[in-house]
């Protein structure tokens, strides 16, 4: 990483925080959207790594996130100590386990590997809820231990789970941008947009895409610890279901796929949408807020399959051009 | 010791036998043109080589080491490196960072990879296109990023596959001068071509395939001469026009 880069993200940590601080201290609603926002930025940045720069869409990226969100709620509830060493071996267990599912799967290509990841949320969410040993279809409901940062939990207010939702935000983002302007980054993009082409220049695309996946569960696995420690308790449906691997999914393609920024505009869309409505109009049975999101989906997908970043940047060439023109014309003039 | 050597290569898909017993060595710094007819089996012999079929008899030896049975992309970092006859250009990414990606090979390093890929990417002429997603440019913009892509992992052995066809006139002149140049620089080529006019004149040795048998293998002037190869390819009146072409002193 070089120096600019480093500007860059304290810059940016810097503008998010600050203004913030105040709004979140108060413990007010807007705290807790503004830790869900971040955190599941974080989430969808981790999935961008294999989904979007490297082309390979899964749809389980949600038992990674479980497995470490198990990680932490076994250190904590069953060893009863702190959760670090919890969702370290988590996420280190997350990585081994997709690169063993994605071994096979990276055989099939296109939507295949897509349905193929589909099946291994079911198998792991059935799996964790009849196995005893980490609490089964009841879960894990955390003690109440001492609050700190020692032990990554907090009663009277959530200043902490947001710095703690900051420095996964930057950790994370930092790596998808580092990985974005090396050789791997490269190497990703070049066997999403054709893996025969990359492989006659000496690309090892197996290697490349394992690689890339074991990074991405990594980094989803240290989000899941995170959410266990917010929730003080993990369970299946909680943590290993469709419905959250949809998230990681449908964010990322909101905001604009294989983009360093994509995911963050993504969550700054859908988490704000979903927390207020649920809070507005829980009393309709909830899901309201998946079918705007849903509708928007369409729409923005439809316009511009690069989602919204593809559409900000199809605005600042047009923005270029124009002002190419008049400069031209002028000088002609 | 030849940098390449085929050595009885047979495929078969199926029943249809695409290459059969097929043998012939490629020398350092050498050009060698392998032509044929439609469907005589030339990219298929292009696909055993570089390891995306693997033949069902013979073997293939790149630089002293048995490549038969390698895959694509450890053959390519052998120095054994291809362009397809339909292009495969990475679309959504930009001109330079196709090439980048090829000079990735030799150098991890960011910045000194795009020093070579910059390097190529003047060589391919291809300097006013750098930042454009290459989806949009003509196949003759398409054609040249391929072989600047390849070029750019510095192979050994470079092995083009119809980079000619499609070519408007002026582009297909270009394009054989760039050839020559690369010729010059050390780049062993093997060339799959139907542009006789522009093989014949670069070529130190044709190689001709018909049917998946190998017909002719000879230096241009003798395969022109070669009725074999006259009634399968070329028919009389090229054959002729090549000649005379060949006693005119002219590049054709």
């Amino acid at each position: 990483m070089n120096k600019k880069d480093i500007y860059w993200y304290a810059f940016i940590a810097v503008l998010v925080a600050i203004p913030l601080i105040p709004a979140v201290a108060k413990n007010s609603f807007l705290g807790h959207v503004l830790i869900l926002i971040l955190l599941f930025a974080s989430m969808s940045q981790s999935w961008n790594i294999i989904g979007g720069y490297g082309g390979q869409v899964s749809f389980g990226h949600s038992v990674f996130f479980g497995i470490g969100a198990y990680g932490a709620g076994m250190a904590v509830v069953k060893y009863g100590i702190m959760p670090w060493p919890g969702v370290l071996i988590g996420a280190l267990t997350a990585a081994v386990v997709a690169v063993i599912i994605s071994y096979p799967c990276f055989k099939l290509t296109g939507h295949y590997f897509a349905i193929a990841t589909f099946a291994i949320v079911e198998i792991f969410n059935r799996l964790f809820m009849i196995w005893d040993w980490v609490g089964g279809a009841l879960g894990l409901d955390y003690p109440l231990v001492e609050e700190g940062w020692k032990n990554f939990m907090w009663y009277e207010t959530k200043i902490h789970y947001y710095y703690g939702a900051l420095i996964l935000f930057v950790l994370i983002f930092g790596i998808v941008r580092w990985i974005e302007r090396n050789r791997i980054g490269y190497y990703l993009k070049a066997v999403r947009e054709g893996q025969e082409a990359a492989e006659s220049i000496g690309v090892n695309s197996t290697l490349v895409k394992l690689t890339a996946m074991a990074i991405s569960a990594f980094l989803a696995a240290l989000c899941g610890g995170f959410f266990a420690q917010y929730n003080l308790r993990v369970d299946p449906p909680m943590v290993m279901s469709l419905d959250m691997a949809m998230k990681f999914v449908l964010i990322t393609i909101l905001g604009g796929t294989g983009t360093v920024l994509g995911p963050l505009v993504g969550a700054l869309i859908l988490i704000p949408l979903q927390e207020y409505a649920r809070a507005l109009w829980g009393g309709l049975g909830g899901g309201v807020d998946l079918m705007i999101f849903g509708l928007l989906i369409i729409i923005i997908i439809v316009r511009q399959p690069r989602g919204i970043m593809g559409i900000i940047s199809d605005v600042c060439s047009h923005v270029k051009k124009v002002k190419g023109i008049a400069l031209e014309t002028k000088g002609g003039g | 010791m030849s940098l390449l050597e085929v050595h009885n290569v047979t495929m078969k898909f199926g029943s249809l036998v695409a290459n059969n017993d097929i043998s012939f060595n490629v020398e350092e710094g050498q050009i060698v043109g392998l032509i044929g007819p439609n469907g005589a089996g030339k990219t298929t012999l292009f696909n055993c080589i570089t390891g995306l079929y693997q033949p069902n008899e013979g073997s293939i030896v790149f630089n002293g080491t048995d490549i038969t049975k390698l895959p694509p992309y450890k053959v390519a970092r052998l120095g054994a490196v291809r362009t397809f006859q339909i292009v495969h250009p990475l679309k959504e990414m930009l001109v330079f960072d196709n090439v980048l990606v090829g000079a990735y090979l030799r150098e991890r390093n960011t910045e000194k990879a795009g020093k070579i890929a910059t390097k190529y990417i003047e060589k391919c002429y291809l300097s006013n296109v750098l930042n454009e997603r290459v989806g949009g440019l003509t196949i003759g913009y398409k054609k040249r990023i391929e072989l600047a892509r390849a070029l750019a992992t510095e192979p050994k052995l470079l092995m083009l596959d119809e980079s000619m066809a499609g070519l408007t006139s002026t582009e297909i002149k270009e394009f054989l001068e760039l050839i020559k140049d690369l010729s010059n620089s050390g780049i062993t080529l093997l060339v799959v071509e139907h542009v006789m006019e522009a093989i014949m004149p670069i070529a130190d040795k044709v190689v001709v395939l018909d049917g998946g048998v190998k017909i002719a293998e000879d230096k241009p002037e003798a395969i022109i001469e070669n009725k074999q190869v006259i009634k399968a390819y070329l028919g009389e009146r090229y054959s002729k026009r090549l000649k005379a072409a060949k006693e005119a002193g002219t590049d054709v």
